[in-house]
């Protein structure tokens, strides 16, 4: 049986929640950018992937999100993103032991195609290097995620398949009265359309909204794809206390609306912003009981 | 349909092209280019702002109407120049030292150069020290801060700091916009204004500067 029918055939199989903020909790400092740690503080990066594990995640990602070359172009350690790719599924993987998949991730440049600030060939390249590399870490699949902009994540999932490892493909619904489009205007109809034409194996959402918020999200990429849906909320939207970011969703009550995800259609359920291990396990016991 | 007509609709569907011709065609029919701008491309900019702060637009329709804007501008603007009449000031844009983030200071960028402002962008990861190059070397009426993420949100503190500290600060406005900001943080650090999008970041100029 191909792999994610496998890990889906007996139930929603159970994702993983943020890092960054795991990150931040064991030291990650102002302004640095956490995928650099996999080679500096893979101890730590480990830590997060293993409370994961540990929490109850049938499947985990990696600290990959952002070692891009458009994303960090700027950044001295640009010439380093081979290794800090590959380390991150290395770490992940050492975290997972036998007990959990690692699905690597591919987060967006964080640059504007339509304006110019990229091109299709650099987006391409950097996307097909960063691929390569995961592939090579050993990772057993490729999330493209927080996808805003149809065309680059188009590239990403080209870059992904061509490693020929399963894809999931996800963008990030936080824009519209609804919040049900992306900050580029994209639906979930057209967005399950397209990455179901571009051969992605898994379409789902993440970040950008609460678990509530993403309960008519999913219905409808479920009714416009025949991919199985994977769905990564948010601890309800941020709140700002004195510049700092805070989500109010607890861990319970984020747990709570786990039935009516899996009755919306989703297959692959876990956490974004906000969420934490301790949000794993509500899910985890919600999912045995 | 008149000629200013058909520019506002070109503008707001973000066509280029046909805002360009158009505006060709006007100009040699002997219409005030002035009016162009007045007339037809603010009130759409106007309503593109509107559609976008009601989510209608998205981002690409409004950097399609700003482009198109954009290049109708810079052929008028020799024309506007022979009048005496002349841009509504530089403003000075960037991304505070530490963040490397940029969408929404570009989005802003390309909004305030649909207005009219002369935008002279420092890109990202801008220290105090280049602000006050750039304002000092410019004569910028206006300083437009940014910033994504919480942590380098003092960077923006550091840089009014800097325009005061270099004799700046009476002659120069300091506007700031950013996922994490608001308007008790822009009083918070002595800046004159908090912009929530790119849109309300044309109208805050505007208001700065008395445009």
């Amino acid at each position: 049986m191909a792999l994610i029918d496998e890990l889906i055939a007996g139930g929603p199989a159970l994702l993983d929640g943020a890092w960054g903020t795991e990150l931040q909790a064991r030291g990650l400092a102002a302004g640095e950018v956490p995928d650099l740690w996999n080679l500096e503080h893979a101890d730590r990066v480990e830590e997060v992937a293993r409370a994961y594990v540990d929490a109850g995640s049938d499947i985990i990602l990696t600290n990959t999100f952002r070692a891009n070359a458009v994303a960090l172009a700027d950044h001295p350690d640009v010439s380093r993103l081979e290794q800090v790719n590959r380390a991150g599924v290395e770490i992940s993987k050492r975290a997972a032991a036998a007990r959990a998949r690692v699905f690597a991730s591919i987060g967006p440049s964080g640059k504007l195609l339509i304006s110019g600030e990229v091109d299709e060939s650099s987006l391409r390249t950097a996307f097909e290097q960063q691929a390569r590399a995961l592939a090579a870490g050993g990772a057993d699949a490729i999330v493209v995620e927080t996808m805003a902009d149809l065309d680059e994540a188009g590239f990403a999932i080209d870059a992904a398949r061509a490693t020929g490892l399963p894809v999931v493909a996800c963008m990030v619904y936080d824009s519209g009265k609804q919040k049900d489009r992306t900050m580029m205007g994209v639906t979930p109809e057209r967005a399950a359309e397209v990455f179901t034409r571009a051969g992605a194996d898994v379409i789902g959402a993440n970040c950008g909204n609460g678990i509530e918020g993403y309960i008519p999200v999913c219905s409808r990429l479920a009714a416009a794809t025949d991919r199985p849906i994977w769905i990564k909320a948010n601890a309800g939207l941020p709140e700002l206390r004195g510049g700092e970011a805070v989500y109010r969703t607890t861990p319970e009550q984020f747990a709570s609306h786990l039935g009516e995800l899996i009755d919306a259609g989703a297959s692959f359920i876990g956490g974004c912003c906000g969420t934490n291990p301790a949000f794993i396990a509500a899910l985890r016991a919600h999912l045995d009981a | 349909m008149t000629r200013i007509e058909e520019l506002f609709d070109a503008v707001l569907t973000g066509n280029r092209d046909a805002a360009v011709e158009v505006a060709r065609r006007a100009l040699e029919a002997s219409v005030d280019p002035q009016s162009l701008i007045d007339d037809a491309m603010i009130p759409a900019m106007d309503e593109v702002g509107r559609r976008f702060e009601e989510e209608e637009y998205f981002v690409p329709e409004l950097l399609l109407s700003a482009r198109a804007m954009k290049s109708v501008l810079e052929r008028i603007k020799p024309l506007l120049s022979q009048k005496g009449t002349s841009h509504k000031g530089c403003i000075v844009i960037g991304t505070v030292q530490g963040d490397l983030h940029d969408i929404g200071k570009n989005l802003v960028a390309a909004m305030l150069e649909g207005a009219g402002f002369e935008v002279v962008d420092l890109g990202t990861d801008v220290s105090p020290e280049r602000f006050v190059a750039a304002v000092e070397e410019k004569s910028a009426k206006l300083v437009g801060l940014s910033a994504l993420l919480t942590v380098t949100m003092p960077s923006m503190k550091s840089t009014v700091e800097a325009l005061e500290a270099a004799g700046l600060r009476d002659r120069v406005k300091v506007m700031v916009g950013g996922a994490p900001l608001s308007t008790d943080y822009a009083e918070e650090i002595k800046a004159d204004a908090y912009a929530d999008n790119a849109t309300a970041a044309v109208r805050v100029a505007q208001a700065l500067v008395g445009a």
